[in-house]
């Protein structure tokens, strides 16, 4: 097992997961590139190797999901062995949107992201299927307000431009406006009891309700089909269409290999990598719309694995790959909101997308502001050498003899970041930096100092921004 | 840089959570209103009455001195066609001035880029807050987000002050832009650059500054003491931008508990800042803006007041031609939108009159259309 498995190792890990240390980079790529795909992509086969039931007894807000669902969806992707389930819950969060702003339910929208952590990956039908049913996206879009006679479209319309399909493809639209309507008509009795918001009364968990009574049983046509439609025959429709496979394997793309344009140009802007959106639509059709083969194809694909550091990291991969990479928040502790808040104010606050179109990505997450917080955030972590994380590194530098070169301390926290690659000027500044200290020995009393202070200078380079 | 301190400045101050308007500038004497507000009503007794009809909240007391004082001009039954009771989706409409659609860009970052298309001073515009609100977002704009002034910079955790000036200077060099490194790479170095320099000018601030202004411990207050700092620096800032954490206004319950509080810490600190600017002979050219992102409910729930719309907001200042502006939305059962206050001005009116007579920027382009403006600037 040479460094270029762990490189790909690390690279898999960053994009199928949060990251991770080099100790499980390691134990990751002794089992097997493949086999280790595999793995991510079956969590039901796997255990999670967390402890909730501590996490449950400390933190007791997470008692019935009341209050502190971020924090508990934080302590999931910071701690669950099986990364790739987490990081498909953050995908389709982004995209299947609901907001805590509007929706004010913690329990309801937590029973949403359990949702997408068991249906993440099975087939894409299934998981419109259970979206069209769930309490947190009847409520958010209004298909509760959407009756016979008097339809609302908003979740018809998202459903169509955002969930499944988009607005167009290759210069067409991909449906009209009648289609939104039928559409619309074909989900009303879709509605939820007990229902949102607690207020004044207490939170209760929502739940999916069909009326048959206020379901508009007359004939529709959708996209050129016709018949008396309900909502499953709708979504089987908009499964068939290309436009679909297109749209979903564009996200994947944009998520899992490169920064794609943002989504609202897709229809006149051609995907980045076409023969790899080819190849997954292909997938798409071939397994009856199954995301798990979709995502096979993918990971053991070139173009993936050729793709290093081609996507801008998010604010919430930024910040739980840094305590992943630390090694804090283990164990439950105090304080954890200011990890969430953090996300929130690096752009990113879990449940509360800015809108059903989920976030911007890519060169997006940057600003002024963002920027200063992301890197004071990675840089005060990784420049604490009370981490484990950090004193692994610190450990593994100095068991590989008694001094270290400039360049040797340079390229061995590169690797111990995750394989990191830095152009050649700012490989020269780290070095040159690293021989002015003058610090060479590995059994110094600075030596640990002198580490975290590299990898500081690391964190805030350009190249680092990138997964 | 040059020190252009008669140039006029808009200080944004957003109040998120949407307050409540009926209760924020209140038709006290409306026959309707006890009926609507059985536990939640203020008395004509407490109201801090501008006229017969409509006062303010009584925790508002540091806003009413400065409306006596002409300096007040409040913005009625401000909204926007069809309101939407959503706190996120309210204030991006807000923030872009655009209810039909979603886009990226915000008023101001447009408004940034006409006071400064050659991006001369990367202080044209600072924030005070966490994360940098969309009403600044717009390409190739940039604004310093600053969280907490007497710590802002890139890198603060190194220790040492040598280290720090050379992690810096490394820092720099790293993020130069480098010749054929595509438009993604040469933004992302700009973008550090910036908050590099940025950081630097902006950190002299709090020491050029002294003051017998004491302002409150909340984070608002704090921050607009920084807005102050700023400003008297002389950077020649020119929009300056903060507010209040989300849901801080959003009372749907204990409604007569937190109301007053929040009132009473947000006018303070409003008139900390102008005694602040007078004592520093910098009040007149500065005009504030204070807005949300909607009203609430007219009917009460018992304990608080659930999202609503048609809202109320304030520009204030010396150069403010003060008074009532807009028409106060009827209280009549059968004109309200769904049991709302129906707007009648849109807040887009009130943008215009602040971009076009106080900024002195061409209003169009950055609303994409031509509003009816308001004379409350003098």
């Amino acid at each position: 097992m040479g460094d270029k498995d762990i490189a790909l190792m690390a690279h898999l890990m960053r994009r199928a997961g949060f990251g991770a240390q080099y100790e499980e980079l390691e134990a990751r790529a002794g089992k097997g590139y493949e086999e280790t795909v595999e793995e991510l992509l079956h969590p039901e086969n796997n255990s999670n190797r967390m402890d909730l039931d501590l996490g449950e007894r400390y933190f007791i807000e997470w008692n019935h999901f009341i209050r502190c669902v971020p924090e508990y969806t934080a302590f999931r992707m910071i701690n669950s062995y099986s990364q790739l389930q987490e990081k498909m819950m953050l995908f389709w969060h982004g995209i299947l949107c609901t907001a805590d702003s509007k929706t004010q339910s913690y329990v309801t929208s937590h029973a949403e992201l359990e949702m997408l952590r068991l249906k993440g990956m099975g087939s894409f039908k299934d998981l419109l299927v259970e979206i069209s049913k769930d309490p947190a996206m009847l409520y958010f879009l209004d298909n509760c307000l959407s009756h016979k006679g008097a339809i609302n479209e908003n979740y018809g319309r998202e459903l169509l431009e955002l969930f499944s399909m988009g607005v167009g493809m290759d210069g067409n639209f991909n449906y009209t406006e009648d289609d939104v309507k039928e559409c619309a008509r074909a989900f009303t009795g879709w509605t939820i009891s007990n229902g949102i918001p607690g207020q004044p009364y207490g939170r209760y968990p929502a739940s999916f309700a069909y009326n048959p009574d206020d379901h508009d049983d007359e004939e529709k046509t959708f996209l050129g089909h016709t018949g008396n439609f309900n909502g499953e025959d709708v979504i089987d429709i908009i499964c068939q269409q290309p436009a679909t496979a297109r749209f979903i394997s564009r996200h994947f793309y944009d998520y899992f290999v490169a920064d794609e344009a943002q989504v609202p140009s897709w229809m006149d802007t051609p995907p980045r990598d076409p023969e790899t959106i080819k190849m997954l639509e292909d997938e798409y059709f071939r397994s009856n719309y199954d995301i798990r083969s979709m995502l096979r194809v993918l990971f053991n694909s070139d173009a993936f694995k050729n793709a290093r550091f081609a996507r801008i990291k998010g604010p919430i991969e930024t910040v739980i790959g840094t305590l992943r990479l630390v090694g804090d928040w283990t164990t439950p502790k105090p304080g954890f909101e200011a990890i969430f808040e953090e996300m929130k104010h690096m752009g990113q606050e879990i449940l509360n997308p800015p809108s059903v179109e989920g976030w911007h990505t890519g060169k997006e997450w940057i600003d002024g502001g963002t920027l200063v917080r992301r890197i004071n955030f990675i840089a005060d972590h990784v420049g604490d050498v009370s981490f484990p994380g950090i004193q692994d590194i610190v450990q593994k530098l100095a068991s590989e003899g008694p001094t270290i070169s400039p360049q040797g301390l340079v390229d061995g926290c590169l690797k111990l970041l995750g394989h990191y690659e830095l152009t050649d000027e700012n490989h020269q500044s780290l070095v040159e930096h690293a021989r002015k200290s003058g610090v060479s020995s590995t059994d110094a009393q600075e030596f640990p100092k002198h580490v975290s202070e590299m990898l500081q200078m690391i964190v805030a380079t350009k190249e680092y921004l990138y997964a | 840089m040059t020190s252009n301190k008669k140039d006029p400045v808009l200080v944004v101050l957003q109040m998120t959570g949407a307050y409540d308007a009926l209760n924020t500038f209140i038709p006290y004497s409306d026959p309707h209103y006890p009926d609507y507000r059985p536990t939640l009503q203020v008395g004509p007794d407490e109201v801090l009455a501008v006229d017969d009809k409509v006062g303010f909240h009584p925790g508002m007391g540091p806003i009413k001195e400065m409306y006596d004082q002409g300096k007040v001009a409040v913005l009625q039954g401000i909204g926007y066609p069809s309101p939407i009771r959503s706190h996120f989706r309210s204030l991006d409409i807000w923030h872009t001035a655009e209810p039909e659609k979603m886009i990226t860009e915000g008023w101001l970052g447009k408004a940034i880029r006409d006071i400064d298309p050659n991006k001369e001073n990367i202080l044209t515009a600072v924030n005070f807050g966490r994360g940098l609100p969309r009403a600044l977002a717009a390409p190739g704009v940039s604004v310093a987000s600053v969280g907490d002034l007497s710590n802002y910079g890139v890198l603060t955790g190194i220790q040492g002050d040598d280290q720090r000036t050379e992690a810096l200077d490394i820092f720099a060099r790293m993020y130069a832009p480098m010749i054929g490194s595509g438009p993604v790479s040469d933004y992302l170095s700009q973008t550090g650059l910036d908050a590099l320099k940025g950081a630097d000018i902006l950190s002299t601030a709090p020491e050029m500054y002294s003051s017998s202004v004491e302002y409150g411990g909340s984070p608002f207050a704090q921050w607009l003491k920084s807005i102050a700092q700023v400003h008297l620096a002389g950077f020649g800032t020119r929009v300056l931008y903060t507010g209040v954490n989300p849901g801080t206004f959003d009372t749907h319950a204990n409604q007569n508990i937190t109301l007053p509080k929040l009132w009473g810490d947000v006018t303070s600190a409003i008139g900390d800042f102008y005694e602040d600017l007078k004592e520093h002979n910098a009040n007149e050219e500065v005009v504030m803006l204070l807005f949300t992102e909607f009203g609430r409910r007219v009917q009460e729930n018992g304990s608080g007041t659930d999202h609503g719309s048609g809202g109320v907001a304030f520009v204030i200042g010396d150069a403010v031609k003060g008074g009532l502006y807009g028409e106060y939305p009827s209280l009549e059962p059968e004109k309200l939108d769904s049991g709302d206050l129906q707007w009648n001005n849109d807040f887009r009116s009130s943008y215009a009159t602040l971009l076009e007579q106080w900024m002195g920027l061409d209003a169009n382009p950055i609303l994409g259309a031509t509003y009816e403006q308001f004379d409350f600037i003098k």
